[in-house]
């Protein structure tokens, strides 16, 4: 019987020596000429496992982790193709307690089946979702994406069916399915890992998106640090054309829809919506005054469904198995399941996928397991660069957007940074500030100038030239900055920077500053 | 700047790139990362013809090419090495790194060797956030930079 076994193609895995692992892997098929076949499959999101290899055997699929390439010998002498036992052995990866707890709904596939086989897809599942909506009329697909309670999660939280319902309800002779595929959040990888891990969930969720609004052209906007993504989205989009998924005919139905793979080009603002639509059109990556609403006016004027890789990618399932299923999932207005993703320096970092309402400590502490470097945990960024920091008095809040708001923080893109005591939160907020400098549109000027006088503010108070000054004229610019920003760029960099100043004061005090400074 | 005019095989090249992208919705993206590829870098001189090509003004064109941080005003060294200074890698000393590898390879951020072997530039984020910190060299990741890694990286780019 011939052997499958699995090395990641993932980003994080190819990161960590996954290439040399296949090559190795290969070599020793050859040269032990066992009947094998390599399936390059996406990440299961269990970083300090990757690269993670994996077996298909007659009693299920065995794990091995982290392998190098100088393992692999030892492996095959340890008998890999039939599960054997050797130092690395994980066991079953279902089993694995970071595996078991989680509930897998957006990405139930991911790691386990062929990114780029249909088949493999279908067979666990895929297109099951889609099949369902074409046999339904658009204003029900609408209804039911809005009775699963499914909130954008590129950041906002806006509730996708609604988003829907406006554009189906603007009539156009062309509307457009965007895919906001530039995720700039630092310790946000969750849309990466659905693209080169199970890229057929988000075409399908976009063909969804098509059906239920009249559109039939989809663009996915990726950034350009993923050319994995990139390059695994648009096989998957040949494969899918192929198929029939995609093209005139979706399924064999009177409508069709299509779907073009475009980079982005190194501008952090262009995940803002209005901004990617201009980058698309071939403009300058400024953002736009809202209204026109996207919905109502976007992608060249038309009617436009902007939407999160993992809102679209969550939609196949609400589909399948129906909105109560997928709302019964979560707590107060945050229904479902949200990948949260655990990173920095943290000992067990990844992707976890869970109904809302963990705590962050339960996510730091017990999924997490702590810092990568053993110290206690000082501080969490929640939510990318634009996201507060929490102190671990602050635990015991919820994962969910209204509880983070109520704290003054986000959820965002539901990437939590960990860092440990020996971070210097004034050098974090100057951060903060710098990247908002570089990254900004330029189109207002709190933004564009009050974040480089943040710079040069908290330059000052770091050299302890009249502390208290700075400070306030620091609380002062993000007031500014905060209520006249046009959009979350220049309106939330205050949430890091002030959240630093307010949970950690000792590290902004001048006799600390003073004594930092020599 | 004098605006050289542009050769024609230049001008071939351009033209050559802009036909292949031209009906594209929105092409210029696309197109100045076509011309990046060709030439390893947007020449000034590709940009009237692009200009021209889409019935743009040059100085529409110029605002594009100068709002992206991807695109390039000059030729790259033969490597390209981006090193992640986001928030995620910064936790795991992201800063230190960077200057080793600052000191080892002689140069800075945004500068490239004397003899043209590297370009080092930094980078916000790219998804290896649980395995940080991370870099990119010509496209390739890599994870969990320490020392090792980085004379690693530095044997590649003398290679
Ligand atoms: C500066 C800035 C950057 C953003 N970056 C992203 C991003 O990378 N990915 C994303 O999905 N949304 C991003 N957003 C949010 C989008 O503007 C928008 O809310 C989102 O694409 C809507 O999709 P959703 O409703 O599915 O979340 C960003 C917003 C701002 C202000
Ligand atoms: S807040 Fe900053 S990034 Fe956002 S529109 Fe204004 S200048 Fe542009
Ligand atoms: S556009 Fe001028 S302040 Fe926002
Ligand atoms: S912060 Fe460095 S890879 Fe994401």
């Amino acid at each position: 019987m011939s052997v499958t076994i699995y090395i990641p193609g993932d980003s994080g895995s190819l990161s960590l020596g996954a290439e040399k692992v296949a090559k190795a892997v290969e070599k020793e098929i050859a040269a032990r000429g066992i009947d094998a076949r390599i399936v390059r499959n996406g990440s299961r999101g269990l970083y300090w496992l990757e690269p993670m290899v994996e077996v298909r055997t007659e009693a299920g699929r065995v794990a091995y982790g982290p392998v190098s390439a100088k393992d692999v010998a030892s492996l095959f002498d340890a008998g890999l193709t039939n599960g054997g036992q050797h130092k690395l052995s994980l066991g079953d990866p279902e089993k694995l307690p970071f595996v078991a707890k989680q509930t897998r709904l957006t990405f139930a596939r991911c790691g386990i089946t062929d990114p780029i086989s249909l088949e493999d897809y279908e067979a666990h599942g895929g297109l099951a979702g889609l099949r369902k909506a074409v046999s339904m009329a658009p204003a029900d697909i609408v209804k039911q994406v809005t009775e699963s309670g499914l909130r954008g999660r590129g950041g906002a939280g806006f509730p996708t069916g609604i988003k829907w319902k406006t554009v189906l309800d603007t009539a156009a002779d062309q509307k457009y399915i965007v895919c906001n595929a530039d995720e700039g959040d630092s310790a946000t990888f969750a849309d990466r890992m659905i693209m080169e891990g199970d890229p057929f969930v988000l075409i399908e969720g976009m063909a969804i998106a098509g059906l239920a609004t009249h559109a039939t052209k989809g663009y996915v906007y990726i950034r350009s640090e993923y050319p994995h993504a990139i390059a695994v989205m648009d096989k998957a989009v040949k494969v899918a054309r192929r198929a029939g998924v995609l093209g005139k005919s979706v399924l064999g139905s009177s409508q069709g829809f299509d779907i073009e793979i475009r980079s982005g080009a190194g501008a952090y603002v262009c995940g803002e919506e209005t901004s990617l639509l201009n980058s698309l059109e071939g403009k300058r990556g400024v953002v736009r005054a809202k209204p026109p609403l996207p919905a109502i006016q976007g992608l060249f004027g038309k009617p436009t469904v902007i939407n999160n890789v993992i809102s679209l990618a969550s939609v196949p399932i609400v589909m399948d198995k129906g909105a109560q299923y997928y709302k019964d999932f979560g707590m107060g207005r945050s229904r479902g399941t949200i990948p949260i993703q655990i990173a920095g320096n943290v000992k067990h970092g990844g992707l976890f996928e869970v109904a809302f309402g963990l705590t962050l400590g339960e996510i730091v502490d017990e999924i997490g397991g702590g810092t990568a470097t053993g110290r206690p945990v000082k501080a969490v960024q929640v939510g990318g660069p634009l996201g507060a920091y929490f102190p671990r008095a602050l635990f015991d809040t919820p994962f969910d957007y209204e509880e983070f708001a109520k704290r003054d923080g986000l959820i965002g893109h539901a990437g939590i940074t960990v860092f440990d005591d020996s971070a210097d939160m004034l050098k974090q907020a100057r951060f903060a500030m710098e990247f908002c400098a570089i990254e900004s549109c330029g189109k207002c000027t709190p933004c564009r100038i009050g974040s480089t006088r943040g710079v040069e503010t908290l330059d000052k108070l770091k050299q302890n030239i009249e502390p208290e000054k700075q400070l306030a004229l620091v609380t002062d610019l993000c007031n500014t900055m905060k209520f006249g920003s046009l959009c979350a760029l220049g309106g939330f960099t205050p949430y890091p920077v002030m959240s630093a100043i307010h949970h950690f004061p000792e590290d902004f005090r001048p006799a600390a500053v003073a004594q930092a400074a020599e | 700047m004098v605006m050289q005019p542009a050769s024609t095989e230049l001008a071939e090249r351009t033209a050559a790139v802009i036909s292949e992208l031209k009906n594209l919705e929105g092409p210029l993206i696309p197109i100045l990362h076509g011309v990046q590829e060709e030439f390893g870098y947007v020449p000034q001189e590709t940009l009237p013809i692009i200009a021209e090509a889409l019935n743009l003004s040059r100085a529409e064109v110029h605002g594009v090419f100068t709002f992206y941080h991807d695109f390039r005003h000059h030729p790259a060294g033969r490597h390209v090495l981006k090193v992640c200074q986001a928030e995620a890698c910064q936790s795991m000393g992201s800063d230190a790194i960077a200057a080793q590898i600052k000191q080892k390879l002689g140069i800075g951020f945004h500068e490239t060797s004397k003899d043209g072997a590297v370009t080092l530039e930094p980078i916000y984020c790219l998804g290896l956030c649980a395995c940080a910190p991370a870099a990119m060299l010509d496209g390739e990741v890599i994870g969990r930079l320490d020392a090792d890694k980085i004379d690693e990286i530095a044997e590649e780019i003398r290679s």
